[in-house]
């Protein structure tokens, strides 16, 4: 689904991804772990476009997608979360949702002429995913009023709803209570079922090894170990990576 | 019978509020804060007196005018659609610069600080609006449509993927919307009501120069937009009222002239200045100014 080539972004002499080649499998979860600077959110952003690739490709559903713009490697089928929250504070939860369904909206002749603000089918959609982040009572609450475990679930769900067929999540366990974090492994747990596929950033590691299937460790911009949970746990290079030992 | 005075107040009201919403949707929707808006007023004013002042009728002038700006406003959008924030600001700042400055030297097209006097009076299939009551209908009926196009597009879901871009441009981005396209149309459209609040102020006043489109005049078109709320019509139209008709009382007490003008100008930043620190959202608005 997802494949990493010799990928290469260096930030005024520092290596943050330095050489970097994986491959992500479908319907599964992947987790991408490593110490802090390792270069994990580097990767992010530049599978999502955000950040341009100094060297190396990007190969996603047999495109190439190295250097493309945000929209285009969204519209190819990229869905992603960030690690800070970035939800539309002045809108509603449901306009957040809405805002992720289609880019209908940016028509503007057929956006002023018509007379209907949202189909029902798009508030259905919406209204199924605020039922399954458990947040029914929430459609017409800002954005801004929610609490922190509320707005990553609230943009954990607008991820899910944005078209895709592959869900980058950075850290979506990160500061969120023990209870919440059991929710999230769950939803996500209930992607996998649906045969979704997965990229996780997570420092969590009892979250990580509980619903990843395959874990990739980086280090200092580089892929020094991949596996399942059960190979990596003990792989000295990944303790000493972690641990210095 | 409504006097002379109150009819001309009640113009400059219709005519701010037309600047002080197109303003709104570019700065309190998207976030877009322009510091070049006075400069479309400008292309919308010049562009309709030169037009009338070679006998073309009133519609194609202020139409012209609106277009004109739109297309001006385009032309902006394009080299400032990576630019947020301050960066942004500067470079709007830098066109009302260049717009001021070619009204000023460009002698040969807008006889620079000599200004364009005679501008005609609008006639509207035969009906002389050079009667101020008459102006004042007119005036009223474009910034009623305005306002109603403009909140027909804030209300519109393109209107909402407009404030998503205000709040965070990289998750509208990330959603796989085209926000160059979006910030593109709307600051064309922002640009086209200045345009025509342009054509209407110099059709009425019929006299334009320069001294007309500083970065002064811009002043209480933002006052208005802040103190009305950003992201809010109905707060943008009463602080207008509020804003015009505020300083008048000034004179009544017989100070000169050289006073009354920059005491207006007082006026307004003091105002600003006490909401932003008391009522950051302004009275009716929806977000904070960050």
């Amino acid at each position: 689904m997802l494949k990493i080539q010799n990928l290469k972004k260096h930030f005024s002499g520092v290596k943050a991804v330095n050489n970097c080649s994986f491959e992500i499998k479908p319907q599964a979860i992947t987790a991408l772990i490593g110490p802090n600077g390792a270069g994990k959110s580097t990767v992010f952003n530049l599978v999502s476009g955000i950040l341009k690739a100094d060297a190396g490709k990007i190969i996603f559903n047999n495109k190439n997608i190295t250097n493309s713009s945000i929209e285009k490697i969204s519209n190819s089928g990229v869905s992603r979360l960030f690690q800070q929250s970035r939800l539309f504070n002045n809108l509603t939860v449901q306009d957040n949702f809405l805002l992720a369904l289609n880019n209908e909206d940016t028509k503007f002749w057929s956006s002023f002429i018509s007379l209907r603000e949202t189909s029902a089918d798009k508030k259905n959609k919406a209204a199924k995913i605020l039922k399954l982040i458990t947040m029914e009572n929430f459609a017409d609450t800002l954005a801004r009023d929610l609490s922190y475990g509320q707005k990553r679930l609230v943009e954990l769900g607008r991820a899910i709803l944005n078209p895709h067929k592959f869900l980058m999540l950075d850290e979506p366990v990160a500061g969120v209570t023990p209870k919440l974090r059991e929710k999230i492994a769950e939803i996500l747990l209930m992607l996998k079922n649906r045969k979704e596929t997965i990229l996780l950033i997570e420092h969590d590691m009892n979250f990580t090894f509980k619903i990843a299937d395959d874990i990739i460790v980086l280090e200092r911009g580089k892929v020094i170990a991949k596996g399942k949970p059960s190979e990596i746990k003990d792989n000295p290079k990944v303790l000493e990576a972690y641990l210095g030992e | 019978m409504i006097s002379a005075y109150f009819i001309h107040l009640l113009i400059l009201i219709g005519i701010y509020a037309i600047l002080a919403i197109s303003l709104q949707l570019a700065m309190g929707f998207v976030g877009l804060f322009n510091l070049g808006h006075i400069s479309f007023y400008a292309i919308g004013a010049y562009t309709s007196a030169l037009l009338a002042l070679q006998g073309f009728s009133f519609w194609f002038c202020i139409l012209s005018a609106g277009i004109i700006a739109m297309l001006f406003g385009f032309l902006l959008s394009i080299p400032t659609h990576k630019l947020k924030g301050d960066y942004f600001a500067l470079a709007t700042l830098s066109f009302s610069f260049v717009i001021y400055a070619v009204v000023l030297n460009w002698t040969g097209l807008t006889r620079g600080p000599l200004g364009l006097p005679g501008i005609p009076k609008p006639i509207i299939f035969g009906f002389n609006f050079a009667n101020n009551f008459n102006f004042l209908i007119l005036t009223f009926a474009v910034a009623l449509v305005s306002y109603l196009i403009i909140k027909k597009i804030t209300t519109s879901p393109f209107g909402k993927v407009l404030q998503a871009i205000r709040d965070d441009e990289l998750a509208v981005k990330i959603l796989g919307k085209n926000t160059f396209k979006m910030k593109f149309y709307t600051f064309g459209i922002s640009a086209f009501f200045v345009g025509i609040a342009g054509s209407l102020y110099a059709h009425y006043i019929t006299f334009i120069d320069p001294s007309s489109f500083t970065l002064w005049q811009l002043i209480p078109v933002i006052t208005i937009v802040i103190i009305g709320g950003l992201g809010s019509l109905k707060g943008t139209v009463i602080a207008t009222i509020i804003l015009v008709l505020l300083p008048e009382p000034l004179r009544f007490i017989g100070f000169p002239s050289s006073i009354i003008g920059p005491a207006r100008q007082i006026i307004y930043a003091l105002l600003l200045l006490l909401i932003l620190l008391y009522k950051p959202r302004g009275f009716f608005g929806k977000v904070e100014l960050e």
